[in-house]
């Protein structure tokens, strides 16, 4: 299971990359691997506003959906529209060109409520 | 409670499946993934563990009398080696479970949803009357689907037995890599296939599912799990005991009215599904179709005119059609193609085209 140093990790298998005001997200290694192939991605529009800790889209794999909770608060910058049509990029690179979101933050993020490479290995048992 | 492993189960790991809890068992989900698996055997063939399946002899010059009391479809029409789909209801016209009948020649078997053997051992023993020999065999029986329009002439390489006209829901003996087995057109997919019933011995059981995936190399043959499974049989509009029917529904409501031959003479529940026909079943399972990411899953409400009228029994990704396709009751009046109704996904109501099934045409039979 790939679990990159450079990024913060949510709980509910969110990744998040900080670049000064900028984050990208995505969902990890973990949970694509869990979900199984990936059929949808419903992600927000561009200006959206979205809350840490709350769902911000979904995710239907073929077996399941899940819910994409946000790691930080912040506004919808851009938004991967490569995965309307193939959202099977989550599962083949889902720290690469399977990205969801960029948004510009508001405020500092919640560092306490993120995990390092460390935590999240950890809290996935691997 | 320990999880059963099936004699294939070192099989599966070296072949990196995924394996979840399933009816008790440690089961494969998927080798390489669901969509690929299901494309697979919808257009090749792919290679299934059902091991967890239950099987129950009955025995007994009463035996014949027995199924025909237990269950809804004529059994007395079985010859040597036919094979039945049928179901057992209990006294209210409730399903107990879908199954099928197997004329063994001396003897018939019963193939039985593997949650559900105790259940029905239990249920069979209060029904006994005259000389009948329950015997479970779901210990000692494995079982190797093997599914697809390449299925025939995979399983032609490694058997002198003729699968080449051997007819839908027919069985005969063959050997098969070595082993002897019952092998059957049979199938929970809705592809031309095959199912082989074998005694649980792991190392004939290795041999087999190495030999055929082998004999299917060229053919494309892979190993698939019960996600495919379960995708498989959904286009199919294929029940699924504990989803589609149990107890509180009766095969009238649920499509199954051809495996229901109130004409036979009486059988458990056959008062109540008399009644049942005779005034029209007050709900139906239909498939449901909706369009872009919305996909139904079990437990969403299905709602008309703002109420909700049933709730969704099955439902998914449909890899074939590549849309959200679900089954669900609903009352009768509004169980018409074309009328609208709507799932309700994550609190948004979503239209739902009413289907008829099967969701993908197939031809199994052929």
């Amino acid at each position: 299971m790939n679990v990159p140093e450079n990024l913060r990790y949510t709980k509910d298998h969110e990744w998040i990359l900080i670049d000064g005001k900028t984050g990208t997200i995505g969902i990890t290694d973990y949970a694509q691997e869990e979900l199984g192939d990936i059929v949808f991605v419903e992600l927000p529009g561009q200006g959206t506003k979205i809350t840490a800790g709350e769902t911000f889209g979904t995710i239907e794999a073929v077996k399941a959906v899940s819910d994409l909770v946000a790691p930080v608060s912040g506004t919808v910058e851009s938004v991967n529209t490569d995965l309307e049509g193939t959202p099977e990029l989550v599962n083949q690179d889902p720290y690469g060109k399977g990205w969801m979101l960029k948004v510009t933050l508001s405020g500092q993020p919640d560092q306490a409520s993120l995990l390092d490479q460390g935590a999240y290995r950890k809290h996935v048992g691997k | 409670m320990d999880l059963k492993r099936t004699v294939l189960y070192e099989q599966h790991r070296a072949a990196g499946a995924k394996l979840v809890p399933f009816a008790g068992f440690e089961m494969p989900l998927q080798y390489s993934g669901v969509l690929e698996e299901h494309r697979c055997v919808r257009s090749r063939a792919g290679l299934f563990d059902v091991s967890h399946m239950g099987e129950i002899e009955v025995r007994g010059t009463d035996a014949l009398a027995f199924i025909q009391r237990l269950t809804t479809n004529d059994a007395s029409r079985l010859t040597e080696g036919r094979v039945q789909y049928s179901a057992m209801c209990n006294g209210d016209g409730g399903i107990i479970d879908d199954l099928l009948v197997y004329h063994m020649g001396s003897h018939f078997m019963l193939v039985v949803n593997a949650g559900n053997i105790a259940t029905n051992l239990a249920w069979m023993r209060r029904q006994l009357e005259g000389d009948v020999d329950l015997v479970d065999a779901s210990d000692a029986t494995a079982l190797i689907a093997v599914q697809g329009p390449e299925s025939r002439s995979i399983l032609r390489h490694l058997t002198t037995a003729d699968v080449e006209s051997l007819p839908y829901y027919h069985s005969i003996r063959g050997t098969v890599a070595g082993t002897d087995l019952l092998i059957s057109r049979t199938g929970y997919t809705g592809e031309v296939g095959f199912e082989l019933y074998f005694p649980a011995e792991k190392k004939s059981a290795e041999t087999l599912w190495n030999s055929l995936l082998d004999a299917g190399k060229d053919a494309g043959l892979r190993p698939a799990g019960l996600g495919a499974r379960d995708t498989l049989r959904l286009e199919m509009g294929f029940c699924l005991y504990g989803n589609d029917i149990d107890h509180t529904t009766n095969p009238l409501e649920a499509g199954l009215g051809w495996i229901t031959k109130l004409g036979k003479g009486a059988f458990i529940g056959s008062e109540t599904l008399a009644a049942v026909k005779a005034r029209g079943p007050e709900r139906k399972l239909v498939g449901l179709r909706l369009d872009g990411k919305n996909v139904p899953r079990k437990g969403y409400p299905i709602t008309a005119e703002g109420r909700e009228i049933g709730t969704v029994t099955s439902g998914g990704f449909s890899p074939t059609l590549e849309r959200g396709i679900g089954m669900g009751y609903i009352p009768k009046a509004i169980a018409v193609a074309g009328k609208p109704v709507q799932v309700a996904i994550r609190g948004n109501n979503c239209e739902a085209e009413i289907v008829s099934l099967p969701f993908v045409t197939s031809r199994p039979q052929v």
